[in-house]
């Protein structure tokens, strides 16, 4: 029990040590990366919408972390205001293109009644 | 309660965070649960009292006490049912979704002057925001049922929540836009004084917002006359046709505490908070910052305050639910896009403009002397404009790094 | 915050110091947010991918709140999860009839898939972890969230830091693409409500198309499907026949 207790003893200094700027950008990639996974892999119209969601919403993790000045810690400054009002913009066209391309699957389902996008290929030389 | 916890008990730091957040935590989920039993059997007692009848005078005496209780032993004691084409994980997930909602709005609604879960700058943007996403909960409880009952219920109270969300938000921005600060604490005690000091006597545009802003609260808890996505006589009973027992009690204590969420927030934005109509504690020359048991007194009498004027507004629901008939799909649409969003803007135009030209009211004398708390600005370094704060003495302090 | 021993276990210092409230609440949103992403990406029943969305979005929104943008928290919670996914989840329910519902992709596409985002990943992961000054433990002021700067920047007057590198009052304000984008979700509202609306066609271009080159047999069968689907986008909301 001792040697795995001892291993346990770095993974205390998670929770003990305030998270860096790192950590953010960390978890912002990892939304990102599951977005475009999720963009390449669904056959639903629906879910590659959702994997363009994913990547928006990675790409505003990086945004707010480095607005915060919290995080900045030894960096001069931080983006600070400019990074937030990014964030808005980013929030307000991504509302804006899921209701585009909400209306166009949607338009797709009225014409063919499937959401599958494999079926899309009327226009295939 | 931290310092309490640790320097007269003693205690570690995070244990002291811990039992603290704990403690606050456990208090706002009695009020939610505190607040259902109660209302249960308001609303029993009021319905009867309408249809000209008694309402429950057995259980535990003469007025029926414990009828609420009983009701809970019953719905504890049910069989726990899911129909069979069901998608199991969604529909065991949605009634805590909805709950989890409503509850997490709690966390910024103040009580007293700083008696609150957390003191966030945008409070009220963050309670509409929240309460905008029981709508989840509704929609996975009517898919995941498997019945076509459900899922029309679900799909109606969904269009019906997120389209009244519209004239929520431009009724909850007025007194926002008189306070000049979404923090609601700073909102209600703007209002401290007699009860013409409080912003639905401010100008009559106001007035009329605070109606507009009844119906639509009404309409986004799903209350008759708006009750549509659960009328028994169109749709059994819409999205939780297929729950029952302690799941569909989730549903119900979701809906009572959304109530309960709106009618206080009413209370606290137009109706003065905390704030009596008669000033007592300041007549009696009790502050809430000095003193040992002062302080005490003062939030004691605030919170009796609020929840009375939350229960008001909660009975009152009750009483329009009884009194009305329903509403049906398109005028529940169309008092939402026809009426209350056109109502709401221009009263909101209507404001501003008062505000502009008349900033100290109609009456000058009667507005709230001194101590006007604003978010304000500051000369800074180089001539730019620094964010001040102004503290209770009404002086302009430095937003605080 | 110095770590102090309060526990000896068998030889071994624990070093159990005071938590780090932050960093462990960051660890719960990031681990709900991470989890619920890959969750999407492996999950096939569209309707629980938008559910795992939800829920990674709404673990976002405290990843927000933690960083210390309240407005934008609690404009994630408003917008995005109850607008932008409500407005999803409605095109889930629309369309997630019987066979809809599942489409799972082959085998070998999800490899590959697989392969490219974890390389992607990686190379994002090197990349945040590159800058030495990224990696310093947070330790900056820790600043009253306020919504007024902000509001007042989208008015286009910039009232925060004025140490910045432009001199004082000239930074400049967001008030032109505050104004783009509410022209822009105008546009948008009007267009995507043009694009969606019921039309009334007898029956769908593709029953058309699948008449002139299909046995009569099939035809009934797919002309029933597609006055279905045809059928039920205009009509959930008024409680037609399903």
């Amino acid at each position: 029990m001792t040697p795995a207790l001892a291993a346990l003893v770095p993974l205390f200094g998670l929770v003990t040590e305030p998270v860096s700027l790192a950590h953010y950008l960390v978890v912002g990639a990892i939304l990102f990366a599951a977005g475009v996974a999720c963009m390449a892999i669904k056959r639903n119209a629906l879910g590659v919408l959702m994997g363009i969601e994913l990547v928006l919403n990675g790409a505003n993790v990086n945004f707010v972390a480095f607005a915060s000045p919290f995080l900045a810690g030894d960096r001069a400054r931080s983006l600070g205001l400019d990074g937030q009002a990014i964030a808005i913009f980013v929030i307000l066209l991504a509302a804006a293109e899921a209701a585009v391309a909400l209306a166009i699957t949607l338009n797709f389902y009225n014409n063919h009644a499937t959401v599958d996008v494999d079926r899309a290929d009327d226009l295939k030389g | 309660m931290v310092e309490f916890l640790t320097s007269t008990v003693g205690l570690s730091g995070w244990l002291a965070w811990t039992i603290a957040a704990v403690v606050s935590a456990v208090l706002v989920l009695n009020v939610i649960a505190g607040g259902a039993l109660a209302f249960i059997w308001a609303e029993r007692k009021v319905s009867a009292r309408i249809q000209d009848r008694l309402g429950p005078t057995r259980t535990g005496g003469r007025f029926g006490w414990l009828q609420s209780v009983a009701d809970g032993i019953k719905l504890l004691a049910k069989e726990d049912l899911m129909p069979q084409g069901a998608d199991g994980l969604l529909f065991r997930l949605a009634p805590y979704v909805s709950f989890c909602a409503s509850f997490c709005a709690f966390i910024a609604l103040p009580f007293a002057f700083d008696v609150v879960g957390q003191r966030l700058n945008v409070a009220v943007f963050f309670v509409v925001a929240v309460l905008g996403l029981e709508v989840f909960g509704v929609i996975l409880a009517g898919y995941a049922s498997a019945s076509k009952w459900s899922l029309f219920g679900a799909m109606r109270e969904a269009a019906q929540v997120v389209s009244y969300e519209v004239p929520l938000g431009m009724c909850v921005v007025v007194p926002v836009m008189i306070a000049g600060t979404m923090d609601m604490v700073t909102i209600a005690e703007k209002q401290a004084g007699w009860f013409w000091n409080w912003y639905i006597f401010h100008d009559p545009f106001t007035f009329v917002i605070f109606w507009v802003y009844v119906t639509c609260a009404v309409a986004s808890v799903n209350r008759a006359p708006f009750d549509l996505a659960e009328a028994e006589s169109e749709l059994v009973a819409g999205f939780h046709t297929e729950y029952s027992g302690l799941r569909w009690s989730y549903f119900f204590m979701a809906e009572y505490g959304s109530m309960f969420l709106v009618s206080a927030m009413a209370a606290v934005l137009f109706l003065g908070g905390w704030n009596g109509p008669v000033p007592l504690a300041s007549l009696a020359g009790l502050s809430a910052g000095t003193g040992d048991t002062a302080p005490y007194v003062v939030r004691l009498l605030g919170l009796a305050n609020l929840v009375a004027k939350a229960s008001l507004g909660v009975i009152v629901m009750m009483w329009i639910r009884w009194t009305l008939p329903r509403l049906r799909i398109d005028q529940v649409m169309a008092t939402c896009l026809k009426y209350c969003t056109p109502i709401a803007a221009v009263m909101f135009a209507g404001a501003m403009l008062w505000k502009i030209a008349l900033p100290g009211g109609l009456v000058p004398g009667l507005s709230r002397p001194g101590g006007e708390i604003r978010e304000g600005w500051l000369p800074g370094p180089g001539g730019a404009a620094i964010p001040g704060e102004s503290t209770r003495d009404g002086s302009l302090a430095r937003v605080t790094p | 915050m110095t770590p102090t021993l309060i526990a000896d276990v068998s030889g071994v210092a624990l070093p159990v110091a005071a938590i780090n409230w932050h960093a462990l609440f960051f660890l719960l949103f990031a681990g709900i947010a991470c989890g619920f992403a890959v969750a999407v990406v492996a999950a096939d029943n569209v309707v629980r991918m938008a559910l795992y969305l939800v829920l990674s979005l709404a673990a976002t929104a405290g990843l927000f709140l933690l960083a210390g943008a309240e407005f934008l928290g609690a404009m994630q919670l408003m917008i995005y999860v109850g607008g932008t996914l409500v407005l999803l989840v409605f095109g889930v329910m629309l369309t997630a009839q019987g066979p809809l519902v599942t489409l799972a992709s082959a085998g070998g596409d999800r490899a590959l898939a697989g392969v490219v985002g974890a390389a992607l990943l990686g190379m994002l992961v090197l990349a945040g972890l590159s800058v030495p000054a990224w990696r310093q433990p947070a330790s900056g002021a820790v600043v009253e969230p306020a919504a007024a700067p902000l509001g007042m920047a989208l008015v286009g007057v910039r009232v925060d830091d004025p140490t910045a590198n432009a001199p004082a009052g000239v930074r400049p304000g967001y008030l032109l693409p505050f104004e783009i984008v509410s022209v822009h979700l105008l546009v948008v509202l009007v267009g995507a409500a043009y694009l969606a609306r019921a039309k009334r066609r007898k029956t769908p271009r593709a029953i058309e198309v699948a008449a002139s080159v299909e046995p009569p047999a099939a035809v009934a069968e797919h002309a029933a499907i597609g006055r279905d689907a045809a059928l039920r986008t205009g009509s959930v909301l008024s409680g037609g026949p399903a």
